[in-house]
């Protein structure tokens, strides 16, 4: 299996380690006892994390330990009851999901949500929405910024299509794309907000291990092509061990462990809870 | 040539729509100066165009916006109204008839935008259902308030009196010498100067066609099928979903009300109630025969059943009994999985145009 380099991490003052080519710079996202109550029931709560500039950090945890739960306080689909986010040192707490995604937080999802009656690539424009813009009134009288924007809209889709091979799939609607495919075209479209940082759900569910190994290095030129942070939720452990960086392991909705994937495995908290056993292959 | 075979799709598909309706216009032109068409026939040139028009315009609301509204007629009205004020109070000052045509239906769609702008801010904030009943209750708001409307017109400008309580009457628009009134409560508009033209309607189509089709394949028009297709995935790269389905519905309004302007200035007389809830199902019923999101099919299926029911009127009667039959056997013919594969069997060639 193939070695992916990772940075040296070192510990910052709210008590998460980032990586040391990090340091000096703002941290792309920083977490401060976030939290989220149902009802009366804790979701998430007391979550601190500090994510490096560029930075590939891991989100764990057993179901239902909150993991999904943390992506939609970060995009703002749930508003935090406790804590503040702070995103490359503004802090988002209060605003809206179209905000957050203005201010370049990106995310795929579990469950697949791509616009399935689109083609591939007016799936990846609409990635573009907030990068080239005209008006409804250019748009309807065909005015010279229509043809002018569409072009750089194509271009600009085709480049970013160009990171997965995607060229060829670009007139297929992407309801009939392989399911493969339709994760790829996801990550794809969260690319095209031009993210600082990238959510990405679980982007290996389903996925054979061919195509797993394809998506780590994948994530890894991502990241060193357009030098951005990406927090990933997953499960397959070889991923997450072999790309991430900095690794937060959730249960119960508290942070039972932070660390490298060398300080998690060997973590007897995260073996006692995450894992119930003494095994890491889960 | 090879121009043509290289456009995509959904773009021959548009220009064969600007050609179908184009080739009808120039067919029904020459029937009608060869006296092919009978005197009924004519007359219904200009409703055929305006339900054209009301077909496309909700089609974008419910087709390509995904959201069903139940008020369309509400917005006809507004501009149906509107344009017999602002036609009637120009007679004097603009004689030339299209002129004053054109003049009317953009003050008509003008106050049906502001109208589906302000009925939008709510009405948008719902979902499905809730959306669908809302529309509704404003549908019906709009009629009741033209219903107490009296307008009329003398050389001091237009006099607007709302005759809420039942006791007031043209009388009391005080109007002085050489005045008219233009609408008269339920009575709706009487005495109208008839000024709209099959022409005017076969433009007034192009026109919403040309706005339509170039909407969708925009930005903003994109951002409205993202919306559809997925409201959550579009707030989350950053569209802003309120904002482009209020440009959507207020379009979607804004043509109503011009095809509203020309439909009141084709009768000489028009009451509010004409635009009630079972106009806006007679639309809703164009759109989905024709088919969601296609706009060729709303022109054809608005046509066929706006003629058929004049042409055989003894059926008419039953008209809005077979509409909701047939209405109920489209929804099972869509939705219905073992309908659907029924159908695919009886007609082969539906598998092929399934895929699209």
């Amino acid at each position: 299996m193939k070695e992916f380099e990772k940075g040296k991490m070192v510990p910052v003052p709210s008590h998460s380690i980032i990586p040391e080519r990090d340091i000096g710079k703002t941290p792309v996202l920083e977490c401060v006892h976030l939290g989220i109550e149902f009802g009366g029931l804790k979701a998430v709560d007391d979550f601190n994390f500090t994510i490096g500039k560029t930075e590939i950090a891991g989100l764990i945890g057993p179901n239902g330990a909150g993991k999904t739960t943390v992506f939609n306080l970060l995009t703002k689909v749930y508003a935090p009851t406790h804590g503040t986010i702070m995103l490359d040192g503004d802090d988002i707490t209060t605003k809206s999901t179209v905000q957050v995604s203005k201010l370049g937080v990106a995310r795929t999802f579990q469950n697949i949500r791509l616009f399935s009656d689109l083609s591939v690539e007016d799936n990846v424009r609409v990635g573009l929405h907030n990068q080239v813009k005209y008006s409804t009134f250019d748009g309807v009288l065909r005015l010279p910024a229509f043809w002018k924007k569409e072009k750089a809209f194509h271009e600009k889709a085709m480049e970013l299509l160009s990171i997965f091979d995607m060229q060829d799939m670009a007139a297929t609607k992407a309801g009939s794309l392989p399911y493969g495919a339709q994760r790829r075209l996801e990550i794809v479209r969260a690319l095209a907000t031009a993210p600082k940082l990238l959510l990405l759900d679980e982007p290996a569910a389903g996925m054979n291990p061919n195509e797993t190994a394809e998506l780590m290095e994948n994530i890894v030129k991502i990241r060193d092509t357009f030098q951005i942070a990406v927090l990933l939720i997953e499960h397959d452990m070889k991923l997450v061990m072999g790309i991430c960086e900095g690794i937060c392991v959730l249960n119960f909705g508290r942070i039972i462990a932070k660390g490298t994937a060398e300080e998690i495995q060997t973590n007897p908290e995260v073996i006692k809870a995450y894992l119930g056993n003494n095994s890491m292959e889960g | 040539m090879s121009k043509l075979r290289n456009l995509d799709k959904t773009s021959k598909r548009n220009y064969f729509t600007y050609l179908l309706v184009t080739a009808a216009f120039l067919a029904v032109t020459f029937m009608n100066q060869g006296g092919l068409l009978n005197k009924k026939m004519q007359g219904l040139l200009v409703p055929v165009c305006c339900y054209i028009i009301m077909a496309l315009s909700l089609n974008l609301t419910v087709g390509i916006m995904g959201e069903l509204s139940l008020g369309h007629a509400g917005f006809m009205s507004l501009g149906a109204f509107t344009g017999v004020v602002v036609s009637q109070s120009l007679m004097g000052a603009i004689p030339n008839e299209p002129l004053r045509l054109c003049i009317a239906i953009l003050c008509g769609a003008a106050i049906a935008a502001v109208g589906g702008f302000l009925i939008g801010l709510p009405v948008l904030r719902l979902r499905g259902d809730y959306l669908a009943i809302v529309t509704l209750a404003f549908g019906e708001i709009i009629m009741d308030i033209i219903n107490c409307l009296i307008v009329g017109h003398d050389e001091k400008g237009i006099h607007i009196i709302f005759n809420f309580k039942g006791d007031k009457t043209v009388a009391d628009l005080n109007l002085l010498e050489g005045g008219t009134a233009i609408i008269k409560g339920a009575q709706g508009a009487v005495g109208t100067k008839t000024i709209a033209s099959f022409t005017g309607g076969f433009v007034l189509i192009l026109i919403t066609l040309f706005i339509i089709i170039n909407f969708v394949r925009s930005r903003s028009g994109r951002a409205v099928l993202a919306i559809r297709d997925n409201r959550i995935a579009a707030e989350s790269v950053g569209v802003d979903v309120m904002k482009y389905k209020m440009i959507a519905f207020v379009i979607s309004t804004t043509l109503a009300g011009a095809a509203g302007a020309l439909y009141g200035l084709n009768f000489t007389g028009i009451t509010a109630a004409k635009f009630n809830f079972n106009t806006s199902i007679l639309v809703l019923v164009f759109v989905v025969l024709g088919g969601l999101g296609n706009l060729m099919g709303s022109v054809i299926a608005a046509t066929v059943l706006y003629i058929l029911p004049e042409a055989l009127r003894q059926f008419s009667e039953y008209r809005m009994l077979i509409y909701a039959i047939v209405l109920i056997l489209v929804m099972l013919a869509t939705n219905n999985p073992k309908v659907k594969n029924l159908f695919m069997k009886i007609i082969p060639t539906r598998k092929k145009g399934k895929g699209d």
